[in-house]
């Protein structure tokens, strides 16, 4: 058997990549460098038109000016961007529940998937911003609205990555769990659930991003706290600078939320085929 | 051509127990389209131990019959028996064996294979032990840490082949499991099945689309026609249960065998 092995061995497995901490610390480089030059390039025209006097400082505020402001209302932002996060957070964590328990339904009950889809469609197409009013009469000026709006945002790109995910699965695999005696909740937990785990992954990185928007829309309605709010009031007193600062801090917070998600992804899926050493890879 | 139910060839080995037995099956599918019937007429008796291979051109309903054996599909006329119970439902008894080889891509090789453990709740130690046992047995050794992705097609299906042999099933169902792989590690997987065949007393039902495959592992040959898919033929190959693969293929037993079956799938593809 020995010998077998290894006559086999050259075609048997393939070489298996593992980078070393230079190399891979390169390759994150090597494929940083062009967004870092074009957000660098965007920075630069941002400031060329200000600092040229091409278009009016009420208009557009200056990087200088816009960061100067978040330096000297550190507390300021940063207690509203808490509350903003908090907001994300609690509706797109109540967005992951609900949006998966729906998908598993959805999908073990052709009934139930017929019934909730044409709804599920409505509260998608239905614009948050005109419903978010309706919330804060029914809910209240506290943050109860807001995560409402972020959960409303998050929840459809979430269902449908996960139902996407749970469909996705070898029907044959399905049929070998049956001949190996699994009951249903055996066969979901060991193979559906990890299969669509891809699925839901991509779809949770679009649902953060939402979840902040859906957040920020809540408070653009009425609250009083929060990056929303923040800008509504700067957008009321004509502070241009203190308005650009919440739009460069709620993208901030955008970005680091997606990157949160990416970095899960990273550690629940090391299997997947997107981390393939020599699989084709995209950045979102 | 088409032997009648009760032709000696039909019947398994008197001095045997029957294993699977399918009894006047049909089977017939209802679509929006159309209905198909896939299978008309099929008796075949299967005996403990003994390999049967099947053979026939692509539509005759070869998969579905592992299927009828296995549970995971219905007939709609007819009844099969295994190992002496009515088949009513997906049955786990068995071990089946894919042409892909559907192993989860986030598990090992030694993970995949303990599937079969965890889903049917065997005590893990037993499992461990039996899972090394194939793992050597198939020369998967030096792969079990590795995952699907970084095994060659062969050695995925080896995988697969440890996972449907785990719990030492009486029946193997195996639907064209080679048919992905080349010719030269098709050639080791029919010595190694061979081997493991003999080692384990296994009954086997292989479905096939190699003809020298099919008379090289089998006892007997299953010839089957489409359109209703149906038994042309049962051919009880004539050689030795000691079989060298270089020696068994200039054997005479071995020419006449694979050159009736070629008349017979010939006939049913100029029939078309
Ligand atoms: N689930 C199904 N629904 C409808 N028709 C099917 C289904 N499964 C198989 N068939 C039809 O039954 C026939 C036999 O199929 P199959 O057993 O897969 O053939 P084989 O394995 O010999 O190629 C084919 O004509 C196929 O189209
Ligand atoms: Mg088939």
């Amino acid at each position: 058997m020995a010998v077998q092995s290894a006559r086999e061995a050259p075609v048997g497995v393939a070489e298996r990549a593992r980078p070393g901490v230079a190399e891979q610390a390169l390759r994150v480089l090597g494929r940083a460098w062009r967004p870092a030059a074009l957000l660098a390039l965007l920075f630069a025209g941002w400031w060329v038109i200000t600092a040229t006097g091409l278009v009016q400082p009420y208009l557009v505020a200056s990087p200088g000016d816009t960061f100067a402001v978040i330096g000297d209302k550190f507390d300021y932002f940063w207690q509203n961007t808490l509350v903003t996060l908090w907001e994300t957070l609690a509706g797109f964590v109540l967005a992951i529940v609900v949006g998966v328990l729906a998908a598993v339904m959805m999908v073990y009950s052709p009934t139930i998937e017929r019934t909730l889809y044409p709804l599920l469609l409505f509260a998608q197409v239905i614009p948050k911003i005109a419903v978010a009013p309706l919330f804060v009469v029914w809910l209240g000026f506290g943050i109860e609205p807001k995560i409402l709006v972020a959960l409303l945002m998050a929840f459809f790109p979430v269902v449908i990555s996960m139902v996407t995910g749970l469909k996705s699965i070898d029907p044959e695999m399905l049929q070998l769990s049956a001949t190996m005696g699994a009951g249903p909740l055996k066969t979901f937990y060991k193979i559906r659930m990890p299969a669509s785990l891809p699925h839901l992954f991509s779809g949770l990185k679009i649902g953060v991003t939402l979840a902040v928007t859906g957040a920020v829309v809540g408070e653009f309605v009425g609250a009083n706290e929060g990056l929303g709010y923040v800008i509504q009031q700067a957008n009321g007193n004509f502070d241009t600078p203190v308005l650009f600062a919440g739009l460069v801090v709620i993208s901030l917070l955008g970005i680091v939320l997606f990157a949160l998600v990416e970095l899960l992804e990273y550690f629940v899926l090391p299997w997947h085929a997107s981390r393939r050493v020599d699989a084709a890879t995209t950045s979102m | 051509m088409r032997m009648p139910a009760s032709s000696p060839a039909t019947e398994a080995p008197a001095h045997m127990d029957t294993s699977v037995e399918i009894e006047d099956v049909a089977v017939r599918f209802r679509t929006r389209r159309k209905d198909v019937t896939a299978l008309h007429d099929v008796s075949l008796s299967v005996a403990a131990g003994e390999f049967v291979a099947i053979v026939g051109p692509s539509g005759c309903g070869k998969s579905t019959l592992l299927k009828l054996v296995s549970g995971l599909m219905k007939p709609s006329k007819g009844q099969v028996t295994l190992l002496g119970e009515k088949v009513d439902g997906p049955r786990r008894d068995i071990g089946y064996v894919f042409q892909r080889a559907a192993l989860l891509e986030w598990r090992s090789a030694r993970k995949n294979i303990l599937l079969q453990a965890e889903m049917r709740g065997m005590p893990s130690a037993v499992a461990r032990e039996r899972a090394d046992e194939l793992i050597a047995m198939t020369g998967l050794t030096g792969f079990e840490d590795a995952y699907p992705h970084e095994l060659s097609g062969g050695m995925q299906q080896r995988v697969a082949l440890c996972r449907a042999l785990l719990h030492r099933p009486p029946v193997l169902l195996m639907d064209e499991p080679f048919g992905a792989l080349d010719a030269l590690t098709r050639e080791h997987m029919n010595i190694e099945l061979r081997r493991i065949w003999r080692e384990t007393g296994t009954t086997i039902l292989l479905v096939t689309h190699s003809i020298p495959e099919a008379v090289y592992l089998a006892d007997r040959v299953v010839v089957m026609s489409a359109r209703p898919g149906t038994i042309d033929e049962l051919i009880a190959v004539d050689l030795p249960l000691e079989r060298d693969y270089g020696k068994t293929m200039s054997e005479p037993g071995f020419a006449r065998a694979t050159g009736r079956i070629r008349d017979l799938l010939g006939a049913a593809t100029s029939a078309d």
